[in-house]
């Protein structure tokens, strides 16, 4: 649905993104993840027709985003980040205006703009204002006015951003709610988002692409071994040697402490066994007191950070 | 159809806001007052030419009345086209809209025809103000009503050359009173520009003397339709839409 190859784009003398390549298929949720100022914007940018890029393709829905950019906008909705809308019209009329320049015609129109009011949860502030409206259903008009022509592709910049906890849990069972046929590409730096909603990740880093895969596979990538995480009442260096001696234990991490002053083992041990009987048992039988013992899973943000700090290594 | 939804939104923007009341509300008491006062003075010959008929040769209310009245008409709009056109690009730069309306399936060509057509709309009905005077006054006697209608054209042409230079002008900056400052600069500079004509001389003073976008109106305030005038402010009106056009698509160079 989109082929992306070798895009690079510079603003003057730097490189905003340089040789992005990617592909996405048709129905995916996709996680354009990077921290601030990595690309990911100006790939979104491009993806939707705004910004021509310096070499390279994009092709949506099998058209060239820059030969062919009125077939591309005709197929694709955007949300900039900004949420750029105009305050003082009010949403029913905003989005009546949008479904025209969008060349929705005129019967249909009515039942559209209801349909992704109703879709959006926008229809109770149909009649109000947009400059008078909360962050949140700003948002929430935004991704109405990219769906109303029901375009194949949907990319949104940072959906979630500005917005509170539970503004930021409707908007992401809307953006579930919102694939299925449908392509959606969401750019973000947050990683529990990109945990909950998306089925592939590419993970971008100062312009360039650093990782591109499911959630779960890139955390399987890093993770060799088993964790489980202790936490023991006892006398730190003797409780740390003991466990290091438990068969199977490759390493065991001291984790610094927080309020309470206990101290936690991060212990690491061969993958294809389960310690957490053995370590238990080995804790009891020296007298300590064992109040907690959890597998220690990795989580996206290590992956992360280790792919962007490897890449800014360099 | 994408011109009309653009159209239609710019004209309802300048209505939702204060700008197009506020313009309109100006323009009608100036034009009242001139109207007025041009219509005194008129009165006041009459009486004179009463005592003197040699005096009372040639006069008539169009020629006295509705022409200084539609020559002043145009001084007021070099001041207050630049706030007709100041917000249509700028406004949206500065909001961030214009990104959105760049990925929209519309042409930058619909979308410029869509901005000047809304502009236009609103300085028709700012020259129907004056005409409403004319109407007043032709309640007390015949008027050159082809006359007048050549020169309203003309009002009219010259009111599209400041809306292409406005356009552009708007399209520069993403900040409006910069747009009407430097539009109000660029008109007043294309408006006075024959004044260096005769210093200059040859060919020079010629190009500029033919520059002058008020030179042009000499004719159609006559009541004449001359080509060459006619063709200038085409060509002045398409010459500032194609600029425009080529600094809107410049954002998207720039990003």
């Amino acid at each position: 649905m989109i082929e992306v190859e070798n895009l690079t784009r510079f603003y003057g003398p730097t490189a905003a993104i340089q040789d992005v390549s990617f592909r996405v298929d048709q129905g995916q949720i996709v996680g354009f993840l990077g921290p601030n100022g990595a690309g990911k914007t100006t790939t979104l940018r491009i993806l939707s027709g705004y910004l021509p890029a310096t070499s390279g393709t994009a092709r949506v829905a099998g058209f060239d985003v820059f030969k062919e950019s009125l077939a591309v906008r005709r197929r694709l909705g955007y949300l900039p980040e900004n949420v750029p809308l105009y305050p003082e019209m009010r949403v029913r009329t905003y989005l009546d205006f949008v479904a025209e320049v969008k060349g929705v015609p005129r019967p249909e129109r009515q039942r559209r703009v209801a349909a992704a009011m109703e879709r959006c949860r926008v229809d109770d502030v149909a009649n109000h204002l947009i400059g008078s409206l909360s962050r949140g259903y700003r948002q929430r008009v935004g991704i109405a006015q990219a769906i109303l022509h029901d375009p194949e592709v949907i990319l949104l910049d940072e959906p979630t951003v500005g917005l509170d906890p539970k503004q930021i849990i409707e908007i992401r069972q809307l953006i579930t709610e919102l694939a299925g046929q449908r392509t959606v590409i969401l750019s973000t730096h947050i990683l529990p988002e990109v945990e909950m909603v998306c089925q592939r990740v590419i993970i971008i880093n100062q312009g360039k692409i650093v990782a591109m895969d499911t959630p779960e596979n890139l955390k399987a990538k890093i993770r060799t071994s088993a964790r489980v995480l202790l936490q023991v009442d006892g006398p730190a260096v003797a409780v740390r040697e003991y466990l290091e001696r438990v068969p199977g234990v490759h390493r065991v991490e001291e984790r610094s402490e927080r309020a309470d002053g206990r101290i936690r083992y991060l212990v690491e041990c061969a993958p294809d066994r389960d310690l957490r009987r053995d370590l238990a048992a080995a804790v009891v039988r020296q007298g300590w007191g064992l109040s907690e013992l959890r597998p220690a899973d990795v989580m996206l943000e290590e992956v992360f950070i280790r792919l962007v700090t490897d890449e800014s290594a360099h | 159809m994408n011109v009309l939804a653009i159209f239609k939104r710019e004209v309802r923007t300048y209505f939702t806001s204060p700008i197009a009341y506020a313009l309109l509300t100006i323009f009608a008491v100036i034009c009242g007052f001139m109207f007025t006062s041009i219509l005194t003075q008129f009165q006041r010959a009459s009486f004179q030419s009463a005592m003197n008929p040699a005096m009372a040769q040639g006069m008539n209310a169009t020629e006295w009345v509705v022409r200084p009245l539609l020559r002043n008409v145009a001084v007021i709009l070099l001041f207050l086209m630049p706030i007709v056109t100041m917000r249509l690009f700028a406004e949206e730069r500065k909001m961030g809209t214009l990104e959105l309306l760049f990925t929209f399936p519309i042409r930058d060509v619909e979308l410029l025809a869509g901005k000047f057509l809304a502009a236009l709309a609103i300085f028709l009905v700012m020259l129907a103000l004056p005409l409403v005077n004319i109407l007043m006054l032709a309640g007390l006697g015949p008027l050159e009503w082809p006359a007048i209608g050549v020169a309203f054209a003309g009002l009219m042409l010259l009111g599209m050359t400041f809306l292409a230079i406005g356009l552009f002008c708007s399209a520069l900056t993403e900040n409006q009173i910069v747009a009407a400052v430097l539009t109000f600069g660029a008109a007043l500079f294309f408006w006075i520009i024959d004044w260096s004509a005769d210093s200059a001389g040859g060919t020079l003073g010629q190009v500029l003397s033919h520059l002058s976008i008020i030179r042009h109106f000499d004719s159609f305030q006559r009541g004449v339709i001359e080509s060459k005038d006619l063709i200038f402010y085409l060509n002045f009106t398409i010459f500032g839409l194609f600029l425009t056009m080529r600094a809107v698509e410049s954002h998207r160079w720039k990003g």
